[in-house]
């Protein structure tokens, strides 16, 4: 239903924030929000990676038909009539519950910092558990996507996720890149610590012991 | 074996299979299921080939390792068919007086037939033991009269009469509406109409379609789906591609578990055998329609079962959800319209084709139609799979089939759907089965498994256990899920040490909350949904343990 509306039209009328917003068929909330300077927060979204919707900072309230929810803007499509809330009672304490279980692990993050204090987040709601990375996966996406090297990837699911480099990709591809650090919303102390480690453990570098 | 080109071919087949059977000759059904198997039935089935060797009685007895008979508590289990004598807990060292006794000599060995345990009362043949007379077996029935790995005991029992009928006398789209008239719905956990999914992924542009058996059941405590799959998988293929035909699909998956080397085994010989028989592949008994099927296996962890990780992971992706804002049935697999249906769903799939969809629904519930199968496990008397007519009550089952609680102790509450489900205490047992009504009491009937608890069960370590089963079994993907999970988890562990702080509670249901809404998939939305049922309806339980004061009583005294 969705699909043949929108090959009637490419260009869908969207309201955010009570404003009307000119989005074309196959746009994202964000990136309709963006395209008329509203502003949504985003932790794990880059512009030049494929969305990925994993920090979920982006959640907004939407209306289609009558029915409300809570939808990640950054993979959310734009359809006609849509009524988009950026900001929201429920909105406002999901996002500032995420910024408190992330501030768990990267207190000093600046970006999160910014973040808590806009949405009145308590840095210590939850003890301490300092991994410096929040698995935004933005290292992993934009070596996989961009460089298409796959020198990073998450190992082990649930509660025990982490990023790790894999010392045969990275001993030759990531000592003269690193441009995934630049990505980091944790100021890559994890990233550069993971790095390391798998260029110790290489078996192409020197013997560690 | 020439591949059957006609429905008449399948009819020859068929009689010629039957007409070969003396309905006469003495027949060992010996269940061959997981928990018979893990009873020691393996050894049985070699005691009962050794001793017909040797008393050279090959040729007047068959001897059938079959797939599960449903009752896991009294394995392992034998039935001496034509007179359906019915043995319980059978050892080796039985074999040689139930072959000169009941095979040959047609008598009725007391000590090894089920015993009530509160009558004293011995009941000889199987369809009357207590466990089976208040079932209704639609889906269960035919297993112990089938050894999984033969297509001519399927063929016995009617199969691939649906499909024949399907091909070549109806077209898809009456196919399609039959499925929606009996009102079909997904036995995974959603209860979706199925009927639904079919015509969403029918209508979806697109040549390429893909139909899927999700066979993972990671649910924990959950079994059923195992016994029909791994014990009648002919069943369940049937329904697979009479599924394909109604949406247009040419290619399906199975996706089963790497940890069930017996359920693939038996996979991959009905698929053979299909094959061979031309009930599979191109020009299915000559109807022109074409259809194949691969399994695929998982990569073991618990969120492999979703939906979208399951067809990421048939991929070659890591299973982790995808955001389903458009569906799977529109965009799935490959961005192909895909249907995904539960073990337990296809196999129900035959039976509404063959008797019609009016039959159908005269079983049931008024929103919920035919039969389910369940687990039953925990503190119960007779762990097993059952299967009942939905809108049968918990306390039938769990007092009139499942034999009520052991040890004399009082039942406290029934778990429903593992991780992502719900208890519902023992004033509420009168609560029929039923998708809606359960899911309104908050504890969503899943794919089907009972957790049975005692007096003595704490529902803060029910809660954390489940917890702690999903911190480690969910993908990690998503921040409201993942850390959720975490917090909610240490939170848990501290209020079962005794080490819980007031305001605990309070904050438990902030985080169960933005974890429901805000998660990617399911798991994550669901995950809270057994720490919300037990605060719900054990709220006492938690507030005692936060005072460490041991009991309630105590804390009210």
């Amino acid at each position: 239903m969705i699909m043949e509306e929108q090959i009637k039209t490419s260009e869908i009328i969207i309201q955010i924030n009570g404003k009307e917003v000119k989005a074309a068929e196959g746009m994202t909330v964000l990136e309709a929000a963006r395209s008329a300077d509203i502003f949504i927060p985003t932790l794990c979204h880059h512009e030049k990676l494929e969305p990925y919707g994993a920090c979920r900072i982006c959640t907004v309230e939407v209306e289609v038909r009558g029915w409300t929810s809570l939808v990640a803007a950054c993979l959310y499509p734009v359809e006609k009539d849509l009524v988009v809330k950026t900001r929201s009672e429920k909105v406002d304490k999901i996002r500032k519950m995420i910024l408190e279980f992330l501030l768990a692990h990267a207190p000093n993050s600046p970006q999160l910092q910014d973040l808590a204090q806009e949405y009145g987040a308590d840095k210590d709601r939850f003890e301490k558990e300092a991994s410096f990375c929040i698995l935004c996966g933005l290292c992993v996406r934009y070596c996989a996507e961009v460089k298409k090297k796959n020198a990073v990837g998450f190992v082990e699911c649930g509660a025990r996720r982490e990023i790790r480099f894999i010392p045969e990709i990275a001993t030759k591809e990531c000592v003269n890149c690193k441009e995934c650090f630049e990505l980091c919303p944790t100021s890559y102390l994890q990233a550069a610590f993971v790095l390391a480690e798998s260029l110790a453990f290489s078996t192409d570098s020197p013997p560690t012991e | 074996m020439p591949r059957m080109n006609s429905a008449s071919e399948l009819e020859e087949l068929r009689n010629g299979v039957l007409s070969a059977r003396d309905p006469d000759k003495p027949s060992i059904a010996i269940c061959a299921g997981m928990g018979c198997l893990g009873h020691g039935s393996g050894r049985i089935i070699s005691a009962f080939e050794e001793e017909i060797d040797k008393k050279d009685f090959k040729t007047k007895v068959d001897i059938r390792a079959t797939g599960c008979h449903g009752y896991c508590e009294k394995g392992p289990m034998v039935v001496i068919y034509p007179e359906e004598i019915c043995y319980v807990e059978v050892t080796p060292k039985d074999i040689p007086d139930i072959v000169s006794q009941t095979v040959l000599g047609k008598k009725v060995i007391g000590r090894l037939t089920y015993t009530d345990p509160d009558t004293g009362e011995k009941t000889a043949h199987q369809s009357e033991i207590p466990f089976y007379k208040k079932q209704m077996r639609h889906l269960m029935g035919s297993n112990p009269k089938i050894d999984p790995r033969s297509i001519d005991d399927y063929l016995a029992v009617g199969g691939y009469s649906a499909l024949s009928k399907s091909l070549l006398e109806m077209s898809p789209e009456k196919v399609l509406e039959e499925i929606k008239k009996a009102n079909l719905r997904g036995r995974g956990g959603g209860g979706f109409p199925a009927g639904r999914k079919w015509e969403t992924a029918r209508n979806a542009p697109g040549k390429e379609k893909y139909v899927i058996v999700n066979s993972h059941e990671g649910e924990l405590g959950a079994f059923m789906d195992r016994a029909i799959l791994s014990g009648n998988p002919h069943s369940v293929l049937e329904g697979l591609i009479i599924g394909a035909y109604a949406v247009g699909s040419h290619q399906g998956f199975i996706y089963a578990r790497h940890d069930a080397p017996q359920l693939k085994n038996n996979i991959d010989m009905a698929l053979a055998k299909a094959e061979e028989y031309g009930l599979l592949g191109k020009n299915i008994l000559g109807s022109g329609f074409n259809f194949h099927v691969e399994v695929h296996l998982d990569i073991g962890i618990f969120v492999s079962g979703e939906s979208s990780a399951l067809m990421r992971s048939i991929e070659g992706n890591p299973p982790e959800p995808r955001p389903k804002y458009i569906h799977t049935s529109v965009r799935g697999i490959w961005k192909k319209p895909s249907v995904l249906n539960n073990v337990e769903t296809w196999a129900n799939v035959p039976l509404i084709i063959n008797k019609g969809s009016e039959w159908y629904s005269s079983t049931g519930s008024e929103r919920s139609k035919g039969t389910k199968l369940v687990s039953l496990s925990g503190n119960i008397a007779n762990t097993g799979v059952a299967e009942v007519p939905f809108g049968t009550t918990v306390r039938e089952i769990v007092y009139g089939i499942g034999g009520g609680i052991p040890n004399g102790k009082k039942l406290k509450a029934v778990h429903f759907g593992g991780p992502m489900g719900g208890s519902i205490p023992e004033s509420l047992l009168d609560t029929p089965l039923d998708f809606d009504e359960l899911s309104k009491l908050g504890a969503s009937i899943g794919a089907g498994s009972m957790l049975v608890l005692d007096e003595d069960t704490s529902m803060v370590d029910l809660a954390r256990y489940f917890l702690h089963f999903l911190s480690n079994e969910s993908c990690g993907k998503c921040v409201p899920c993942r850390e959720g999970i975490r917090q909610m988890l240490k939170i848990l562990t501290n209020i079962r040490d005794g080490n819980g702080r007031e305001g605990d509670i309070e904050l438990l249901e902030e985080i169960s909350e933005v974890t429901g809404a805000a998660s990617l998939c399911a798991l994550g939305k669901t995950a809270a949904d057994p720490l919300r049922s037990t605060l719900r309806y054990f709220r006492d339980e938690y507030e005692a343990n936060i005072d460490k004061v041991k009991s309630p009583a105590e804390k009210r005294e």
